[in-house]
């Protein structure tokens, strides 16, 4: 009886415990949410959509160069990142299947997916901002889309592996070759998969700070052009930050609750798309 | 020390001293038998005694897989489909397979119908329509869908995707179709409607069933093979397997003795 007594109350103590730990962990999401909310909701208005970016010292002006750059940047990266990271990762679950190459490839990407993510923007510093001779908002999509790649190779290459083989087997048996197998019935039966991570690779990259520095750099103008420097949400966040004017530091604020909503929003978005399918 | 009879029908296939390898381990020991034209021929035998691995080499499933080799003939209609130069996507045409599990694609139940017709290039939407129409009733399942024809078929239940799947294996009118314990997956009533379906290709195509369902065997096909640990021990009339067997493992069997 003392034994079971003993062992009960190591399991509501435990319980206790492993509550307290998860409800800790939680409480810096939401003190960060709320700390973002409280100062950043006051200097968030339709100026800062709109506006251009403002002098120093004025008390005017928007993040419209800011959110702008931000959404080509991540765009581009995206266009770049997606059919490499799907077509690698088509790769290594139907054609290289079970070969020592594509395991090296697998192997590698995962290697890849851990690199400080300020080294592959002082790469992308030597490879293309140093032969042009300055920053351009390209550079900053192709250090972006680095990152994505083996995101997107191993939640496709994971999701493909998922499709049962006898679905592949039955369309083969039909006289399909390999390319319409894959293409009619592999890529159909793991599309929301595929779409959840491509999502929530564009949510991790959204927030990335340091592969920008040294490539996309900064800029105090609204630009179009992919060849110039570009401002980014995040780097133009830290520079109003770590300036002496209350309207910039104002901005900063404004800046992170875009961006962390916008990728929350991202975020969310990939659970409910993963949630609907295996719902269904 | 096999017994096996010459089918008095003309014969649609012809199993000629197949030997089968997965990499090194022998999995078809020397198999020789015809499979007659326009008749239901069941394979039986205990797991693992190779009927389905014999079953994947009429439409050269193994193929898929490396390592995998094969060693003598087969003939269908005269030409042997083992040659590495037979064109396996034109055999996959004219020899259709039905899984063990209902592989309903990701689509609408129209589209997993017409697959195998697209694959061959039939655009015509009235043609498409037409055949489609046929293989469902063909496969009994027309009533059931005609009014959701567009509807994912993977709302279908088991039974009917299974159904489906025949459907979709004779829309494109193949000259022998193989299933693969086609109603391990099913509920009884599912089952009856399956073994209906097999009974009525009888004498419009070359059926050949894998089953591990003696009754199964007895009810539905017109010549039983029967296979252990690899070989063909006894290929005969099912009737004759199942009442007179010649070899002593085909008794023992079919009399529940192992297995």
């Amino acid at each position: 009886m003392d034994a079971i007594k003993r062992r009960k109350l190591i399991n509501s103590l435990i319980l206790v415990l492993s509550t307290l730990a998860a409800l800790f962990g939680l409480l810096w999401l939401f003190w960060i949410l709320g700390t973002l909310l409280y100062k950043g909701l006051g200097s968030l208005s339709w100026e800062v959509f709109v506006g251009d970016p403002p002098a120093p010292g004025d008390n005017t002006g928007g993040l419209k160069h800011a959110i702008v750059g931000q959404t080509i940047i991540v765009f581009l990266a995206t266009v770049i990142g997606i059919p490499i990271g799907i077509l690698a990762g088509t790769y290594l679950s139907e054609y290289g299947k079970g070969s020592r190459w594509a395991n090296f490839v697998r192997d590698l990407s995962d290697v890849m997916m851990s690199i400080p993510s300020i080294v592959v923007g002082t790469f992308v510093y030597a490879i293309m901002v140093k032969p042009f001779g300055h920053f351009m908002g390209l550079a900053g999509s192709v250090s972006l889309a680095i990152m994505m790649i083996p995101i997107i190779l191993r939640t496709t290459d994971d999701m493909l592996r998922m499709v049962p083989p006898e679905l592949r087997e039955a369309a083969y048996a039909l006289g399909a070759t390999k390319f319409k197998v894959i293409k009619d019935v592999v890529y159909r039966a793991a599309i929301t998969g595929i779409v959840t991570g491509v999502i929530l690779s564009v949510a991790r990259i959204g927030g990335e700070t340091a592969p920008l520095l040294f490539t996309s750099f900064n800029n105090n103008f609204f630009t179009l052009n992919i060849f110039q420097p570009m401002a980014s949400l995040t780097v133009t966040m830290y520079d109003y930050a770590m300036s002496p004017y209350k309207y910039w530091q104002d901005l900063a604020w404004a800046a992170a609750i875009i961006l962390t909503f916008g990728v929350l929003g991202a975020n969310i978005l990939g659970r409910v798309i993963a949630h609907y399918k295996f719902k269904k | 020390m096999a017994f096996v009879i010459e089918p008095s029908e003309p014969e649609k296939i012809v199993v000629d001293h197949l030997k089968f390898y997965y990499g090194n381990h022998q999995v078809l020991k020397d198999i020789s038998f015809k499979v007659p034209e326009k008749k239901v021929t069941a394979l039986i035998g205990p797991s693992g005694c190779g009927k389905t691995t014999l079953l994947r080499c009429f439409n050269r499933m193994h193929d898929l897989y490396p390592g995998n080799r094969y060693e003598g003939r087969i003939l269908l209609d005269g030409e042997n489909i083992l040659d590495p130069n037979y064109d396996v996507i034109k055999l996959r045409i004219r020899v259709g397979m039905v899984f063990q599990k209902p592989t309903a694609f990701p689509m609408s139940i129209f589209d997993n119908v017409a697959y195998g017709l697209r694959l061959q290039g039939i655009k015509n939407k009235t043609e498409l329509a037409d055949r489609v129409e046929k293989a469902l009733k063909d496969a009994a399942l027309w009533d059931q869908v005609k009014d959701k024809l567009n509807k994912p078929a993977t709302a279908l239940s088991g039974g009917q995707q299974q159904r489906l799947c025949i459907a979709r294996a004779i829309a494109v009118e193949p000259e022998v179709l193989l299933f693969d314990e086609p109603t391990s997956a099913l509920d009884p009533i599912s089952t009856a409607k399956i073994e209906e379906l097999v009974v009525s290709f009888r004498d419009k195509l070359t059926v050949i069933i894998v089953t591990h369902n003696m009754q199964q065997a007895a009810r539905v096909s017109d010549y039983t093979a029967f296979m252990y640990m690899g070989e063909l021990i006894e290929f005969n009339k099912t009737e004759e397997l199942f009442v007179k067997p010649k070899e002593k493992l085909t008794e023992d069997y079919i009399t529940g003795r192992f297995g």
